[in-house]
């Protein structure tokens, strides 16, 4: 199928044609007759011999032939006769190849023989014909699988396998195969802490040069760089999980309200922050844990809680992921408070600390440990659990981001020394890791190709791989600086390597959120105290026409109440399922395509006010989050009632699966959607009024 | 397009040398085929009780599973074409919907992983095969799912990809499986999006097309394994789509029909498909959309789904 000429036939090459095929068909036809009849003679294994040399991949005729070798082996006793049988069906696998070096079912064939361990099996004749293979074709993968189960089946050390691949990456530098050998290897090695593997730094240090030799050798080849990338990956995060941000943060005193404040002066001592705390209404408070990682694990008893104010012995955390596993960046608790004997001068404190702790690991199973504590204090203040939802928004809110932010007002919550609890965690590792990536740094900077698109995209990473490592430290100065350096460089990829723009842009998103958010002084540009007509004041963000395509950095927003994103390219909002205050998001004006994609607003139990207006929801019929979140067709969410219900309102589930399953979770007040392909859709109002009962401004107009 | 006459033509030219060498997998063929035609709006230019007639011909009662033609020994890589093919008609009646899951499930070993057949030969592809087989026919229950992923697991790579094996090299038909498999598992959670989505991405080649490996030549078939791949990842914006469609386009037979692997190279009913459903994935007008994880068009596979069972 592959690497024929297209021709038209010629009458000569027609007969000739013919003939094969007749051939062909009749020894195809008599193989399976035989295999039916169960025909086992020496005559009959020679047709199926003839039939695999023409067809490798005929496997009825290698399952024939394995039948027949069991058969016949029952004849034979002596060791002799075994073995000129085993070297009967290795020779047709050995002919097969030459026919076809990938044919599934003939290396299949040769590892089954083995297997069979009738035989001590001849090494040398194995591993010649591998390197004969591997010499015609270095990446052959069916040759790289059978070298690796050889290995393996006669027990060669792993070391060894190591060297070989150098030897192969110094024949020829583009040979990924070996690469990725070498990797896998290497890692195991590394993982069983092997004699001459114990040190991981010493043993990267190595692998660096070899794989700087290659990539100074040809800059075009990608296989070098794939595994620098591994590399990389490798020295530029820390070996275990931290906690990078939480929210309250550490010293946070905390006014919560649940509604507006009937007057506004209240006599709150000025050290407060005020705060009106919309999940208050469901008499919880949140407590958010952010880490660097993803991680899972975290329980009373991974993470204490310690408060005057009685801690139920029901403390849940919950991770705060769109995908449905154990391990998340995010994590959270909802603090009891409705029952609180409320009067306005009492004060709590809670006090969370996370020990060194084995129950709490990262994906890769590495374990916490940089233990933390913090405390924050809060005053209940005016918590009324009576007034509904639909009461808060009186008037539809409506968004204004060509308006200038009043530069006085400073949003209460926010801690420039946000990430003062990570600070103490600098650790002995990160000072091998930003000397090796500094080396780095420096050489590929006089890598001489300065437009080769790998060396760009390299000194890019090395540059956010510094900046991660600064921000467990305080040099925010350097961090800005290794940003910026960065910005330009995606900014040049975009031109030089077009056809994976998006990816750039992507990777430029999470730069631009990072520069934006990493200090006080210049996030302060976005954040303001927004006061709308009924409404209690709102900490507001606005990142608007910034050409944001994702999310990034979301911990240092963890506080934020109403955001504005309108106005970007985004076409992914994963990452705000983290802000569990959010009472009104922006996002009209985006590349928003499905409501899957919308999936971590309905990790959110405040949101009530969601602009989605000129998205591209309903406009793409391929979902590209359809398989990330849990759906039907994930087997993580039965067909549910909501589709029932749905079904009975003549509402079409196969068209509006994704719309029903986002409304049945969320429960806004406010909603736009105008101008996305679906506000045209007969039955999408209904869908949205028949999910969301406490909807009560459908793009600007009333639905009662 | 002339793939349609392509088909057609194919169903009766049976005794070429190539059509010959592809006989043991006429059943994959017959999916390819049928597939493109639901894919062009023209499943019913086939008589679809011969084609169920015939499809059931292939089938093993006493084992439950499907030989790739008459006669040929049954595997899973056959059953779930099998299957497939009758999720397009709509017809998984007329099977023995629990001897056929009985086939696919009996064939999970101790580590979760899946052998094709009674011979053993253990491979990624059939951990896909087997889950999306039984999940077509709502029998997932049937395998120990969480060991199932497991393996497909610890045959990820350093680069973010998948193979065959523990330590096989990443290729993107056997990312394609194990992204599938994760995927209708829910279990994609298991991936680095980020670091699979480059290295799916750096296989658009400098003439659009895509290829399957690094330094390897572009290849029609990659559009499908790689596309669907970052489809599910939600990374499929990484590439470029309109470069990738002109070189589908470019590898067309513009007399006779068909889809080539390269252009200019002879056409065959497995690029023919692999080519067409790569142009529905980049929503390319005219075709179907398909579902990446099932490889069945998107309203076969949210009528399965979602279609309100007993
Ligand atoms: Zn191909």
């Amino acid at each position: 199928m592959h690497g024929r000429p297209r021709r038209p036939d010629k009458p000569e090459d027609a007969a000739a044609a013919d003939a094969k095929a007749a051939k062909l068909r009749d020894l195809q036809t008599q193989v399976l007759r035989n295999h039916h009849s169960r025909t086992y003679s020496k005559e009959a294994l020679g047709l199926s011999f003839k039939l695999l040399e023409l067809n490798p991949e005929a496997y009825t005729a290698w399952n024939y032939r394995k039948l027949a070798f069991q058969h016949n082996l029952g004849e034979l006793s002596e060791l002799e006769a075994i073995k000129s049988s085993i070297d009967d069906e290795l020779r047709v696998v050995e002919l097969a190849l030459r026919q076809n070096p990938k044919s599934y079912g003939a290396w299949y064939h040769r590892k089954w023989l083995l297997n069979q361990k009738l035989a001590p099996v001849d090494f040398k004749r194995e591993f010649g014909l591998l390197d004969k293979l591997l010499k015609v074709d270095a990446r052959n993968f069916h040759g790289w699988n059978y070298r690796r189960f050889l290995a393996k089946f006669m027990g060669v050390p792993e070391e060894e396998e190591l060297k070989y691949t150098k030897d192969k990456i110094s024949d020829n530098f583009s040979n990924y195969s070996a690469w990725h050998n070498r990797s896998i290897l290497l890692s195991n090695l590394l993982t069983q802490q092997r004699k001459g593997f114990e040190s991981k730094q010493k043993i990267f240090s190595e692998e660096f040069e070899l794989v700087t030799q290659a990539l100074f050798t040809d800059p075009s080849d990608q296989s070098g760089w794939f595994y620098h990338l591994w590399l990389l990956a490798q020295t530029s995060s820390p070996e275990n999980p931290q906690l990078i941000a939480s929210w309250p943060s550490n010293g946070a005193k905390l006014s919560l309200s649940s509604v507006r404040e009937a007057n506004d002066k209240q006599n709150t001592p000025s050290s407060f922050s005020s705060i009106c705390c919309y999940s208050l209404k469901e008499g919880i408070l949140p407590i958010v844990l952010f880490f660097n990682e993803p991680v899972k694990g975290l329980t009373p008893s991974s993470v204490s809680l310690n408060s005057d104010l009685v801690v139920g012995k029901n403390i849940q955390w919950r991770p705060l992921s769109v995908t449905d596993s154990g391990h998340s960046y995010c994590w959270v608790t909802y603090l009891e408070v409705s029952n609180l004997e409320y009067c306005s001068s009492q004060q709590f404190s809670v006090e969370a600390s996370i020990p060194n702790t084995d129950d709490i690991v990262s994906r890769s199973g590495s374990s916490y440990n940089c233990p933390v504590h913090f405390t924050f204090t809060f005053e209940p203040n005016n918590i009324d659990s009576i007034t509904e939802d639909t009461d808060l928004i009186h008037d539809p809110i409506s968004w204004d981001c060509s308006e200038p932010l009043p530069s006085h007002v400073k949003p209460s919550c926010i801690h420039s020394d946000q990430l003062k609890i990570t600070n103490a965690l600098i650790q002995e590792e990160s000072k091998w890791h930003l000397e090796r990536l500094s080396d780095e740094l420096d050489l590929f900077r006089e890598l001489p190709d300065d437009n080769s698109k790998f060396a760009k995209l390299t000194l890019a990473r090395l540059l956010l791989a510094c900046a991660a490592i600064k921000s467990r430290g305080s040099s925010l100065i350097e961090r800005r600086g290794y940003c910026e350096e960065a910005l330009g460089l995606f900014n040049d990829l975009i031109y030089l390597d077009p056809s994976h723009k998006r990816y750039y842009e992507d990777e430029r998103s999470l730069v631009l959120m990072d520069q934006l958010t990493c200090n006080m002084e210049s996030f302060m540009k976005y954040c303001s105290v927004q006061v709308l007509p009924n409404l209690a004041p709102l900490n507001h963000v606005q990142l608007c026409r910034l050409s944001l395509t994702c999310i990034g950095f979301v911990e240092r927003l963890l506080w934020v109440q109403m955001l504005d994103l309108s106005h970007n390219n985004l076409r992914s909002i994963e990452g705000l399922e983290a802000l569990q205050h959010l009472v009104c998001l922006n996002v009209s004006n985006n590349q928003i395509s499905s409501f899957t994609a919308l999936k971590p607003l309905t990790e959110i139990l405040s949101l009530k006010v969601l602009d989605l207006s000129f998205n591209e929801i309903g406009t793409h019929p391929i979902n590209t989050t359809r398989y990330i979140c849990p759906t039907p067709f994930s087997h993580k969410v039965e067909a549910c009632e909501a589709f029932e219900e749905c079904q009975k309102k003549n509402i079409n589930v196969e068209e509006f699966w994704d719309a029903i399953l986002f409304f049945k979770h969320v429960n806004l007040v406010q909603l736009g959607f105008e101008g996305n392909a679906i506000a045209n859709k007969e039955n999408f109002r209904t869908l949205v009024v028949t999910l969301n009962p406490s909807i009560k401004w459908l793009d600007g107009a009333c639905v009662h | 397009m002339g793939c349609l006459r392509f088909l057609l033509l194919l169903m009766q030219k049976k005794d070429s040398f190539e059509s010959l060498v592809m006989e043991h997998i006429r059943l994959n063929g017959a999916y390819w085929g049928l597939t493109t035609l639901d894919l062009l709006h023209k499943l019913d230019a086939v008589d679809a009780d011969e084609v169920i007639q015939w499809i059931m011909s292939c089938y093993h009662p006493e084992s439950g599973g499907f030989g790739g033609n008459v006669g040929h020994d049954p595997h899973v890589l056959y059953t779930l074409s099998a299957v497939q093919v009758l999720c397009l008609f709509d017809r998984l009646d007329v099977l023995d919907v629990d001897k056929v899951a009985d086939y696919v499930s009996g064939l999970q070993n101790e580590d979760g992983s899946f052998s094709g057949d009674i011979w053993g030969e253990v491979d990624t592809r059939f951990s896909y095969i087997v889950i999306c087989t039984l999940a077509l026919l709502h029998h997932l229950h049937k395998i120990n799912v969480q060991k199932a992923v497991d393996y497909i697991v610890s045959c990820k790579n350093l680069d973010g990809g998948f193979g065959a094996m523990p330590g096989g090299e990443s290729h993107a038909g056997q990312i394609f499986c194990c992204v599938g498999a994760l995927a209708i598992t829910g279990s994609l959670h298991h991936i680095d999006r980020d670091l699979l989505g480059w290295w799916l991405c750096e296989r658009q080649c400098k003439e659009g097309g895509l290829n399957g490996r690094p330094e390897k030549l572009a290849d029609v078939c990659y559009s499908w394994w790689v596309l669907s791949s970052l489809i599910m990842i939600d990374r499929v914006h990484w590439i470029d789509k309109d470069k990738l469609a002109k070189f589908i386009l470019n590898c067309q037979d513009k007399e006779n029909g068909g889809i080539s692997d390269r252009p200019d190279n002879a056409v065959d009913i497995y690029h023919t498909y692999f080519g067409v459903a790569g142009l529905s994935l980049m929503e390319y007008p005219g075709v179907k959309p398909m579902d990446p994880a099932y490889a069945l068009p998107l309203d076969v596979v949210n009528r399965i789904f979602l279609r309100k069972r007993d």
